[in-house]
């Protein structure tokens, strides 16, 4: 009887928690955003820093109150699905956010999953922002994907010609592991280089995405000597084990990606073998993040126990959703409104110091406004941390 | 060629060391244990714990590993294993149980070692270099040192203890050997905590090469069940043999056929299928003994 009785003013306790969990949840009325990402699996660390940086940045704003749209006061609600890198599942997710009446989703991480949701968004007027390349997402007649950041065909060209001007050089070998991403970022990566006149000497060696040692993947490419090894469409997870079997294997030529990569995660894989390592950022370094930027990097830090360098251009999409909303409320409900107002849409970005501005471009690579103005930052990884190579506009 | 040989030692001796424990696990239970891979991740993380977090030397590192690891398996076969095997005759049952344990723990990484990659520092300095035709560094060469070392400290424990003929008996014949004394439960729970004590073992020595993910135990999985099926299911030297034959076919696929892009594993693949077709038995046929 007595244990009885405990059980109950145990739940009643439980029930009461929860009660006044939702009660002070609940004093703006909820607007949900979705995620469909992936978050378990090799490549979760894509999604999770995706998920994280929502989750952050919605708790903050939450917390002081919430965000004003028009003349209503929300607290913001992000609702996530796990897609684990499958396109059936991705469906599933932009589904589950149609029942839930959620119109702005950020994700799929990938290009498959990405170009998998397109009917299910568009039939039930969801604007989605993936971080996949394929341009058929972000062309007419498709409008309601938008690029959430800096793709491989802007920033590669980008790095190639800093390379061959600063470090002189002339040959350059990819590698990518055998997925569609990476090994349409590849081609995408041959096809600039060779434009810009460098000699590619090596690049149909690829891997298994669940290769842990790459000495003997890497052997063959070592045999080319290029001045320059890309590791396309890298995760960060496989990168720092990447650098180090090459320059294990006497590799002493440059080292570059054109995906985001995080410096603790390189230092503890690499070390000071990964110093020189060049990859693409967002506001990461000293020079460029706000004070915003800061306090994001904290409360991420407090929120979740570390932060993930990947999360400098991921905490964008967020922003550029409620501010298009606040730029125009009606958009709140209807896409189409959302869509007209890309092409004028700007607003002073909260994240880099300067006058940078959040608007949408993509004219020159889409042939309309379908990709957020994130920063194209090139880093270099230099012991233990990254450092500004340059910095350069998209469009 | 050098490079080749040396590169199937390597990824030989590694793989025979993963294989080991599962295999050991099958022919004590007749458990398809999927959790196998999240196991090893489990014994990399905790590795990385103690020897890249806390600095503690890295041999007692790895002791922890295997520590953590036997006693997660110990209770994994007394609370899990042992009920669900004694109350359904079924071996789906356990299958399906291992599967849910592999989602369990990937969960539970994730919530306490995090998504992202880990690495720790490097356990030896240095690369040996035979004129460019042999490249290997010092830390492969020990690890590799050290997978041979302990296949062969676990072959004599198999071969020379009261506990490895008590596990040998048990895996020829569960109910001749409880006859003969041997205490089934608690032998059992010991074959288990040793399976995935191996599973720590190797996940702590690699980590130290490869780094560890969440991501990396699905997979790790697959790879141990090929080289279980190349071998044979449930027999010791089928495994290391599973395990050295998938070593040098990925490193000299690799090394011969990289410019056709990634055919190593779908060769690997059709040749397993084509192999199974002839011999379903695999290579040693049948529990060892």
């Amino acid at each position: 009887m007595q244990r009885r009785t405990l059980m109950k003013a145990a739940l009643t306790a439980a029930a009461l928690t929860a009660f006044q969990g939702s009660a002070a949840f609940a004093e703006n009325p909820v607007l949900k955003v979705g995620f469909v990402g992936v978050t378990s699996g090799p490549a979760a660390a894509w999604g999770i820093s995706n998920q994280r940086s929502m989750e952050a940045r919605a708790a903050w704003i939450n917390e002081t109150g919430g965000y004003t749209i028009g003349d209503t006061t929300y607290d913001i609600e992000i609702v996530s699905f796990d897609d684990q890198k499958d396109p059936k599942r991705a469906i599933a997710g932009m589904e589950k956010m149609a029942q839930e009446g959620i119109h702005y989703v950020v994700g799929p991480n990938v290009d498959d999953g990405a170009a998998a949701v397109r009917p299910v968004a568009e039939s039930n007027g969801i604007m989605y922002f993936p971080y996949a390349f394929p341009k058929s997402l972000y062309q007419a007649p498709a409008s309601n994907a938008v690029l959430g950041m800096v793709a491989n065909y802007q920033s590669g060209p980008a790095i190639y010609k800093y390379l061959m001007k600063e470090k002189g050089v002339k040959t350059v070998a990819f590698i990518a592991a055998n997925e569609s991403d990476p090994l349409s970022q590849r081609d995408g990566g041959v096809a600039a280089a060779e434009a810009l006149g460098l000699e590619v000497v090596s690049s149909n060696v690829t891997y298994q995405v669940d290769t842990t040692d790459f000495t003997p993947v890497l052997t063959p490419i070592m045999r080319t000597q290029p001045d320059l090894l890309v590791l396309s469409g890298v995760s960060p997870a496989n990168a720092p084990q990447l650098i180090r079997s090459a320059r294990e294997l006497g590799f002493e030529g440059v080292i570059s990606t054109e995906t985001a990569q995080d410096a603790g995660v390189l230092a503890e894989g690499a070390g000071d073998l990964a110093n020189g390592f060049i990859s693409v950022g967002g506001a990461s370094t000293p020079e460029l993040a706000s004070p915003m930027m800061n306090e994001f990097v904290d409360r991420y830090t407090k929120m979740f126990g570390e932060y993930n360098d990947e999360s400098n251009t991921k905490v964008y999409a967020l922003e550029y959703i409620l501010e298009t909303l606040k730029a125009d409320p009606s958009a709140i409900d209807n896409v189409d409104a959302f869509k007209a107002k890309m092409d004028t849409f700007e607003a002073p970005n909260p994240y880099m110091n300067g006058d940078a501005k959040l608007r949408y471009v993509g004219m020159s690579s889409f042939g309309q406004r379908r990709q957020v103005a994130v920063p194209l930052v090139v880093n270099v990884y230099q012991d233990g941390a990254f450092e500004t190579l340059f910095v350069a506009e998209v469009d | 060629m050098e490079q080749i040989l040396a590169n199937g030692v390597y990824l030989g001796s590694q793989y025979a060391m993963i294989a080991l424990g599962l295999t050991l696990i099958f022919a004590l239970m007749n458990v398809l244990n999927f959790a196998h891979g999240q196991m090893y991740v489990i014994g990399g993380f905790v590795t990385y714990t103690f020897y890249g977090q806390w600095g503690v030397p890295f041999v007692l590192a790895l002791f922890m590993s295997c520590v953590t690891l036997a006693i997660l398996g110990a209770l994994i076969e007394k609370f899990l294993f042992a009920p669900v095997i004694k109350g359904s005759a079924r071996e789906e049952s356990t299958m399906l149980l291992a599967a849910g344990i592999a989602f369990l723990l990937d969960a539970l990484i994730l919530i306490i070692f995090g998504e992202k990659q880990r690495g720790v520092p490097k356990i030896v300095d240095g690369v040996f270099n035979y004129d460019f035709r042999l490249i290997m560094p010092y830390d492969r060469i020990l690890i590799c040192g050290l997978a041979i070392l302990s296949i062969v400290a676990f072959i004599g424990l198999m071969q020379y203890t009261k506990t490895g003929r008590a596990l040998r008996a048990l895996a020829q014949d569960r109910t001749a050997a409880q006859l003969m004394g041997v205490n089934v439960d608690r032998y059992s729970m010991i074959g288990f905590a040793l399976g995935a004590m191996l599973a720590g073992l190797v996940g702590g020595l690699l980590v130290t090469i490869t780094g560890v993910n969440l991501g990396m135990g699905g997979p790790t999985s697959i790879k141990a069940f090929m080289m279980v099926m190349i071998g044979g299911a449930g027999v010791i030297s089928g495994a290391i043999w599973g395990g050295i034959i998938l070593g040098f076919m990925e490193a000299i696929g690799l090394a011969v056929l990289s410019q056709y892009g990634d055919i190593t594993y779908l060769l690997i693949f059709i040749s397993l299928m084509i192999f199974l077709a002839i011999r379903p038995q695999g290579l040693m046929g049948k529990p060892w003994g």
